[in-house]
Order: structure tokens, then C-alpha cells, then sequence
């Protein structure tokens, strides 16, 4: 009961936060003129036309940061358990967490040396 | 106390249906607690454009209100009589939801923090208290990261595409040593519930225990937030705007407001998990002195985040992803081995609490000392390798120079 009512509240917050914001701007629909013509609504491109297309293939050099991150976020969030009942760890517990980490900073070296943090 | 019991409140007042009254008090508790963010938000950018100016020796908004307090209002009445315009080829609806994503996810931070002590029952006001609210924080700030790649993506325009590549690359990459400064606190606590950090801290603030964590988690926050020396999501000078040049009137006013507002609560929040929150002088006595302390501790940081902002220049981008990838993440994981080994030593051997939240001062302090002393050890090591690098690689460079001289001369 009280788990569900703490969520509840997050719910309704998840409904209102958008709303905060959405409410100024559709003020200001209301309010502000609207003449849009060709040349307003064209792409902004620093004087002259935009050249083709904006959503192309991109580097791969993105993807491979967004995996790395990936493995990093995901493993942290196993952390956070382990974090928690920290205090009261006896020291196999406390070693388990700890080899944890340790396959961490593994995947940091391996990347590292696979030199796909370096801006390229 | 939180919002949750307001249900009760409600309902004890004459509304008879409970899932009405329930309803209505969770209302009444949203409203409440982001009027917090909502409000500040107006001081916030006279604060800010205020002390810019002090430290570009101007004087700043003085002319709207006393002091140019109302600076903010006139700005707002001008937002909402601006034109909006949208690009033709833009993602018409994930264009028009990117800004409200952005202001949105940063109003629901404010839904975890502990604004005040409150007696009955014991606890504190806060709008609820998670007992996973360090993971909340983490969830929901991400939220204003993907709303930047929104906007960026669906403007399509090339600018704002960089942009949102970059966020990507950076604000991604950023948030690898903010959570794991946020390891510690919980660590330390025992608990991810905001409230129960804020109470360890009762007879030692986080921040003399884990200063490192703290530098790091004020670091990758300031980066989070997407500001100067780290602002290459809109980095005027190769981007225009970045991600938010096609945005006109109020939409760019949601995004403008969403990072002064999120600065502020990354200040918030660094005040929550280093520095004990309301905790402070007659706290208990007096609960909305609990307020006005939070208030000037967050402040403080803001102060510091600024200050920062104003004084640095803006980092190239491979200068940024280095200094992440094999400066931060390193020291934060390293950071997180060497104080969980030591604490947990000084745990078995006796001379550290289980329990910070009922520990005396002089309980804590052993503990105290000696992780402030790894700090202070680590933080020599790594700026003495960091000095000691930037010697040879000058020395490397000059020597290089040289050669090249005595090879002109030959010729």
C-alpha cells in the first residue's frame, strides 16, 4: 500500500511535469503573431541553402562511445545494490562486490587499449 | 511527512471518497513541491546574469524592478509574444516535445528531495520519499539528455544535428563518473533514499569524508548541464546554437529555463548528498530554517557552478572526451576500490560506525580523518603525475622545435 501510494505520486508527477512547461507555450500560441512563409520556415544554414540531407549515416565513433557507456551504465546499476547493504556486508559479500568492480575497471582497460576512447 | 500522507489530510477534511481524496492530495503535493523549482527559477537567471556580469565587470540587469529583479519577467513577457517559428522539414512532433521533455524531466527531480525536518512523523517534507531515489535522480536526468538529442534530431538541420551527436558523446560519457561519485554516499548511508543520506550525515557532512567524490560528482554535474568549459552541445563558435537553433519564443525559452533550472538542482543535489541537506542550525526547532538552509547551501554550489562557467574557456572536444574517458572514469572507479577497501577495514577493525546516521562525532571522525587523508594523497599523486606529464610532453615539444631550427639552419 504505501510502495503503490509512493509511485502514485511519481504518476501523477510523470503527468503534471509536462504540463508546467507545455502550458507557457501554448500561452504563447495564443499571444504571438504566426506569419510563417517559405523563406522563415526555411532550414537555418548561415546565409545560403541547406545542402542535402540532414539525417545521413553518421560515424561509427558515436556508436562505440553510447556501447561503452552502455556496459558501464547497466554494470553500475548492479553497484547500487551491493552499495546499499555495504554496511552490513560480511567480507565474502564484500569481496564478490568488490571483484565486481574490478571486471569494471577491466572493461575500462579494455577499451582503453582497444583505443576507442580516443576522439578520433 | 510527505506528500503521500496529504491523501490522509484530505480526506480527513470531509472529502468521502477515498480514491478521490487520494487523488486530490497527490495533486496537491505536485503542486506543492514544484512550486519550489517553478518559482526559484525567476531568481535563478537574475542571479546568474547578475553575478556574469560582476565577473566580466559589468552591472548587470539594473533597470527593470529594484536591482533589475523583474528583468526576468519583462524577458518572459517578450518570449510570449515572439513569433515561434518552425522549420518546414522539422519532425513537427518530436520538435514541439523536445522543450517540454527538457523542462520536464528537470521539475521531477524535485519530486525526491528532502526540503525540510518534520517531527510526526519522524522524517522530513519531501514530496516522496523513494528508497530508491539516487537511482531516480540518475533515471530522470538522462531524460533531459535524450530530450537534447530530440531536439537536435528533429530539427534537421545539420547544426543541431552535430549537436545531438555530441550530447551523445558527451553528456553520456559524463554520466559514467557522476554515478559513480554517487556510489559513495549511498555507500556511506547505506540507503538510496535521499532522506536517509541527508540523516547519515547528521554528525559529519559526506563532503570532508569523501571530498574526491564530491569534486568529481561537482564536475560530471557541471558537464550534465551542458555548460561552459564543457558547453560543446551548442558551442557557439562551431555550432551557432547547437541543438537549439531552429527553437524561437517560448519553446527556446523551455530549453533556456530547463538549464538554468537544472544547474540549480545539480546544486541542490550536491548540497543533499555532501552536505547534509536542511541539516544545520536549530533544523529541528524551527523546520523551515531546515528550508533556508538547503536553499544556501545550494545556492553556494550555484555560485561555484558559475563561477566556473564564467571563468573557463570552452574545451575542444577530444580535449573533453579525454579528460573523461582517461582522467574521471578512472579516478571515480579507483576512488570507489580505495574507499570501500579502507572504510570496510576500518569497519572490521572497529574504529569506523556501521551506522553513520546514529553515530556521535567522535565516532565518526577516525573515519573521517583518515579517508580525507586518501584523498588528499590520491589527489597529490594524480595532479604531481598530471604536472610531471605536461613537463615532458612541453619538453618533448621544445626539444622537437629545436631540431627543427638546427634543420632549417643546415638547409
Amino acid at each position: 500500500m504505501e510502495v503503490a501510494s509512493n509511485w502514485a505520486f511519481v504518476g501523477v508527477f510523470l503527468i503534471m511535469a509536462p504540463i508546467f512547461p507545455a502550458l507557457p507555450i501554448l500561452a504563447a500560441t495564443l499571444l504571438r503573431p504566426s506569419k510563417p512563409n517559405v523563406l522563415k520556415s526555411q532550414t537555418y544554414e548561415c546565409g545560403v541553402e541547406t545542402v542535402g540531407d540532414t539525417w545521413v549515416q553518421f560515424r561509427v565513433q558515436y556508436y562505440i562511445y553510447g556501447l561503452v557507456f552502455l556496459v558501464f551504465d547497466v554494470e553500475m546499476v548492479l553497484l547500487f545494490p551491493w552499495a546499499v547493504a555495504y554496511n552490513d556486508l560480511d567480507l565474502f559479500a564484500f569481496g564478490a562486490g568488490f571483484l565486481f568492480i574490478f571486471l569494471l575497471a577491466d572493461a575500462l582497460i579494455y577499451a582503453w587499449k582497444k583505443d576507442v576512447l580516443v576522439w578520433k | 511527512m510527505d506528500c503521500v500522507s496529504l491523501c490522509q489530510v484530505v480526506q480527513n477534511l470531509g472529502v468521502a471518497d477515498p480514491s478521490i481524496a487520494r487523488f486530490i492530495g497527490l495533486l496537491i503535493g505536485v503542486l506543492l513541491v514544484s512550486g519550489v523549482p517553478l518559482l526559484t527559477v525567476v531568481i535563478l537567471i537574475w542571479y546568474e546574469r547578475k553575478f556574469a556580469a560582476r565577473i566580466q565587470d559589468r552591472i548587470g540587469p539594473n533597470r527593470v524592478g529594484p536591482f533589475g529583479l523583474l528583468q526576468t519577467v519583462a524577458d518572459l513577457l517578450k518570449l510570449l509574444g515572439k513569433e515561434d517559428i518552425t522549420p518546414a522539414s522539422a519532425d513537427r512532433i518530436l520538435y514541439n516535445a523536445a522543450p517540454i521533455l527538457s523542462f520536464g524531466s528537470v521539475v521531477m527531480i524535485w519530486a525526491v528531495i528532502p526540503f525540510m525536518y518534520s517531527a510526526n512523523p519522524p522524517g522530513a517534507y519531501v514530496g516522496v520519499d523513494l528508497d530508491i531515489g539516487a537511482l531516480y535522480f540518475i533515471a530522470i536526468a538522462s531524460l533531459g539528455t535524450l530530450a537534447i538529442m530530440t531536439a537536435g534530431w528533429a530539427s534537421n538541420n545539420k547544426y543541431a544535428l552535430l549537436g545531438a551527436f555530441r550530447v551523445v558523446a558527451l553528456l553520456v560519457s559524463y554520466e559514467i563518473p557522476l554515478v559513480f561519485a554517487l556510489v559513495i554516499p549511498v555507500m556511506l548511508a547505506g540507503s538510496m533514499s535521499l532522506v536517509d543520506i541527508i540523516y547519515a550525515q547528521s554528525s559529519m557532512w559526506f563532503i570532508f569524508i569523501a571530498p574526491l567524490a564530491a569534486f568529481m560528482f561537482f564536475l560530471s554535474s557541471q558537464a550534465e548541464t551542458g555548460r561552459a568549459p564543457f558547453d560543446l552541445i551548442e558551442a557557439e563558435s562551431e555550432l551557432v546554437a547547437g541543438f537549439n537553433i531552429e527553437y524561437s519564443g517560448m519553446k527556446f525559452g523551455m530549453f533556456f529555463a530547463a538549464e538554468f533550472l537544472h544547474v540549480f538542482t545539480n546544486g541542490i543535489l550536491f548540497a543533499v548528498l555532501f552536505m547534509g541537506g536542511f541539516l544545520g542550525l536549530f533544523h529541528e526547532l524551527i523546520p523551515p530554517l531546515g528550508f533556508a538552509w538547503l536553499g544556501l547551501k545550494g545556492a553556494l554550489i550555484y555560485l561555484c557552478f558559475l563561477w566556473l562557467r564564467n571563468t573557463l574557456p570552452r574545451l575542444r572536444i577530444d580535449q573533453v572526451m579525454g579528460f573523461n574517458w582517461f582522467f574521471l572514469v578512472p579516478i571515480s572507479i579507483l576512488n570507489v576500490i580505495l574507499t570501500a577497501l579502507v572504510l570496510k577495514l576500518m569497519q572490521v577493525a572497529g574504529w569506523a560506525p556501521t551506522d553513520f546516521a546514529s553515530a556521535t562525532f567522535l565516532e565518526v571522525l577516525p573515519i573521517t580523518v583518515v579517508l580525507f587523508a586518501k584523498d588528499v594523497i590520491m589527489i597529490v599523486m594524480i595532479m604531481g603525475r598530471v604536472v610531471l606529464e605536461g613537463r615532458e610532453a612541453r619538453a618533448a615539444e621544445q626539444q622537437m622545435n629545436e631540431d627543427l631550427l638546427v634543420t632549417a639552419a643546415g638547409d
